[in-house]
């Protein structure tokens, strides 16, 4: 049963992992904005030979 | 009226509507030459896929030239930029007309119009733009003027400048929320085989659980929960007890206890229950701040001010950054700049529109010599004035230090919330040290579980979230309604209003160039044409709106043209002698209408007048019909010549008060509170501001949300004004629900009491208790907000 404490280790260990995954996306701006890059994904670039005819 | 009779198409980048013919290029048609140019641009630049997205998606351009020298000024820019070095700068622009995704599009394709853009992200929610540009290439000047030219003028005013310097509390709320959610999901695992009970050779397991649930409580008590713990001190310094107490107190005996039986091994603690508490309440928080972000009321005086005045010196204009403007100084005002300090006028026609400042919307001719106060625009040409006082003791600056807006918000009315946390914390008290002493004598271990058992089971978490929860569904709904919220407060200020104040001007009448024009009579087609030329030579507005009336004509010769600022314009068309303007000016002495009137004379032939009625608000019979129970009053800064059609919704001349300046609508409103009465002031402007922030809920009433007046606690969009009936149900049935969530929350409470004062609670009921409390308060103050809203019919 001993195997229990190596994999509460584990999993906090991974959750930490997690955790740190947040506050980096936090730290970069990644939660700023939640609205505007959801619009910007549908907006498609003319190509350039289109646009002159 | 005779408008609008030739062909109408709408124009293909703003939508508004406009003349075929005028303007047109590659088979579409545009209201005016801006427009026309925002596409060339456009399309010169192959980027006409903005079109696509969505109709009309330009803001219109009709408008007349600024001017973006202050740009120049290092001083200046430096203030404006976030970074710079010597090859990129970066800079964060508000541009209020992003409106639809046309606009992100654009706006982020600027490399394509100046390569020296590098990079343009925009905020949608926001409204900003960040945009990184090559120093080689362009200044923050030419930004700026390529901006104005797709039409996206950014708005720069002086309080960008100063927002700098105090830059909001970083609390680091979302951070605090993850750290929470982390250690509480955790705990709960951990916590899992102690609910089911541990068998006999799993003991071992239960030392290690407990100090794992310590090591997790730790950065809940010492991060997530500081917050508490620093308010609670803070209220309880300035000798008050605010629902923050109890929680505190909450916390830190569910930690201690938690301690506590951990290791002197008599339990499994409270770990989890401590978790769930912060973490909830987090939430709670963040709920509520998510809901009422993205509108600052912190605004002042200062956003409606330029950055910059252009100071003469020495013969030569030079831009000068506005906090450096010194008394006898002589700025020169363009047309369309505010004026940003008292000053006398030296040299130019002054016509200024005031309408900002006193609410009248016709402008105000003022001749040399005079002062003119801060807060016009002008509207004519460039003036030259003398500055007489300092920008921050100006007319309008002074109205805003009123002491009305530096008081402290408490003596406005006190929240539920707040009366309730009081009582709330002396019985929670008052219970946990009765269950103390009275166990103390018999058995001291039990009084004091009991003791910490009562605090731990009657900390007001669901207390506390009720409010949050409850006013953020509301503000959303009345969010959807158009009608925004400064905070959660203003909810119950709302439903305890029995009085309601409104501004004339721009409030019951709606403002600007959607005035109504009527002229009894009939002009022939060349009267109409003599009249048009005329008009068409001078930049008042009521000659533009003449010109639109009349509609467009070929212009005929004109000779001997006059203007003379405050009567009217005269001239020789094709040899006939016109005047437009006042009745005096014309020496007219028949019967004058109410309102502003434009006669029309020709060739000593009078031939009637053009009556400018102001158009009352849609929506305003119905705000009425509160009437037996709410009282109105009428408010205005305004001549009382409209006095005979406001009568017919106030009533009694009583109700109604004409001519008055801001700090008697101030005074007035003061009056009315003194006398026991909740007022709701309504009006627009900065002339209402001192009342909107004396009255105990002033609404902003405004047909653009971006441009509202200061001061307020609510904007209001004109077109739901006659939602207002509505709103005022809605938020009474709000409270009704805080109060019945109350209810269920202390319903709790007393049987978690019941088990707490014997000694006797197991952390398995707390453990129960505390997250079915939550839930339950969560899920009915939603439902109940929806079904209300539904009720009034507002969703």
């Amino acid at each position: 049963m001993s195997i229990i404490y190596f994999l509460i280790g584990c999993s906090i260990l991974l959750a930490l992992v997690f955790l740190g995954a947040f506050f980096w996306a936090q730290r970069h701006g990644q939660h700023d904005d939640l609205y505007t890059p959801s619009v910007r994904i549908l907006l498609d670039d003319q190509s350039s030979d289109e646009t002159k005819k | 009226m005779a408008i609008k009779s030739i062909a109408l198409s709408t124009c293909y980048h703003c939508g508004n509507d406009c003349e075929e013919g005028h303007y047109e290029l590659d088979d579409k048609f545009f209201c005016c030459a801006g427009c026309r140019g925002v596409y060339q641009v456009l399309s010169q630049s192959g980027l006409c896929n903005y079109y696509t997205y969505n109709d009309h998606p330009g803001a219109n351009r009709a408008r007349l030239d600024r001017r973006f020298e202050y740009l120049d000024e290092p001083q200046i820019v430096n203030d404006l930029i976030d970074y710079t070095d010597d090859q990129i700068t970066v800079v964060t622009l508000y541009i209020p007309y992003i409106h639809c995704s046309s606009c992100i599009w654009l706006l982020e394709q600027l490399n394509r119009i100046n390569p020296a853009i590098y990079h343009s992200r925009i905020d949608f929610l926001k409204k900003q733009v960040n945009i990184r540009f090559s120093n080689d290439g362009m200044n923050l000047r030419q930004l700026v003027e390529l901006l104005f030219d797709i039409g996206y003028e950014p708005l720069i005013s002086l309080q960008d400048i100063v927002k700098k310097q105090q830059t909001g509390q970083n609390d680091h709320l979302v951070r605090k929320i993850a750290v929470a959610g982390f250690c509480f999901g955790n705990v709960m695992l951990i916590s899992f085989p102690e609910y089911l009970g541990l068998s006999e050779y799993e003991q071992t397991f239960r030392q290690f659980f407990g100090w794992l649930n310590i090591f997790f409580s730790l950065p809940m008590v010492f991060y997530s929960g500081t917050e508490y713990f620093v308010s609670a001190w803070n209220n309880l310094r300035n000798k008050v007890l605010s629902i923050d107490f109890p929680l505190a107190l909450g916390i830190a005996v569910l930690f201690i206890r938690t301690v506590a039986e951990i290791g002197l091994h008599t339990g499994p603690g409270f770990a989890d229950t401590l978790c769930g508490l912060v973490f909830f309440l987090l939430v709670g928080k963040f709920v509520q701040r998510k809901t009422y972000y993205h509108i600052s009321f912190e605004r002042d005086y200062r956003s409606f001010f330029p950055v910059a005045v252009q100071v003469m010196e020495e013969g030569k204009e030079k831009p000068l950054p506005l906090s450096e403007l010194k008394v006898g100084q002589r700025i020169r005002i363009r047309h369309n700049e505010i004026i940003p300090a008292d000053a006398i006028l030296l040299q130019g026609e002054a016509l200024v529109d005031f309408s900002f400042v006193t609410g009248e919307s016709v402008p105000v001719a003022k001749t040399l010599g005079e002062v003119v106060y801060a807060g016009g625009r002008q509207t004519g040409e460039a003036l030259e004035l003398e500055v007489i006082k300092p920008v921050s003791q100006s007319y309008l600056t002074q109205l805003w230090n009123n002491e009305a807006f530096t008081r402290q918000q408490d003596n406005r009315m006190r929240t539920f919330n707040e009366t309730v946390s009081k009582y709330f914390t002396i019985v929670l008290l008052v219970v946990a040290l009765g269950s103390l002493f009275f166990w103390m004598p018999t058995d001291l271990a039990r009084g004091l579980s009991a003791f910490t058992a009562v605090l731990i089971v009657a900390c007001p978490c669901a207390l506390a979230l009720s409010t949050p929860f409850t006013m953020s569904a509301a503000l959303s709904i009345f969010d959807r309604n158009f009608f925004y919220l400064k905070n959660t407060a203003v909810v119950e200020q709302l439903a305890r209003i029995n009085t309601i104040v409104l501004d004339k001007t721009g409030t019951i009448t709606t403002g600007g160039s959607s005035n109504a024009v009527s002229k009894p009579g009939v002009l022939t087609d060349l009267e109409k044409q003599i009249v048009y030329t005329l008009c068409s030579n001078s930049s008042h507005p009521l000659s533009r709106q003449i010109c639109q009336v009349v509609g467009e004509k070929p212009q005929l010769a004109i000779s001997g043209y006059q203007e003379i600022p405050g009567k009217g314009i005269s001239g020789f068309v094709e040899g006939h002698q016109v005047k437009v303007g006042s009745a005096s000016f014309m020496h007219y002495r028949g019967e004058v209408n109410s309102g502003t009137e434009v006669h029309i004379m020709i060739d000593d032939i009078y031939c009637g007048a053009f009556i400018f009625k102001q158009r009352i608000r849609h929506g305003l019979k119905e705000i009425f019909s509160l009437k037996p129970e709410y009282k109105f009053y009428l408010l205005s800064g305004d001549q009382d010549h409209e006095r005979a059609a406001m009568a017919e919704f106030f009533g009694d001349d009583g109700y109604m008060h004409f001519k008055k300046s801001p700090q008697e609508k101030l005074n007035f409103i003061r009056s009315l509170e003194l006398a026991d009465r909740k007022v709701m002031m309504i009006g627009d402007g900065l002339n209402d501001s001192g009342a909107l922030k004396q009255s105990d809920l002033g609404v902003a009433i405004t047909d653009d949300v971006n441009n509202f007046s200061p001061g307020s606690d609510a904007i209001l969009d004109g077109k739901s004004l006659y939602k207002l009936p509505a709103f005022f149900r809605f938020s009474k049935d709000t409270v009704t629900i805080i109060h019945l969530s109350f209810l269920i929350s202390l319903t709790y409470n007393l049987i978690g009491l019941s088990y707490a004062v014997t000694g006797n609670l197991s952390p398995l009921i707390a453990a129960i208790l505390m997250p079915l409390s939550t839930a339950t308060i969560i899920l009915f103050t939603s439902i109940a907000t929806h079904v209300a809203a539904k009720k009034r019919k507002l969703l």
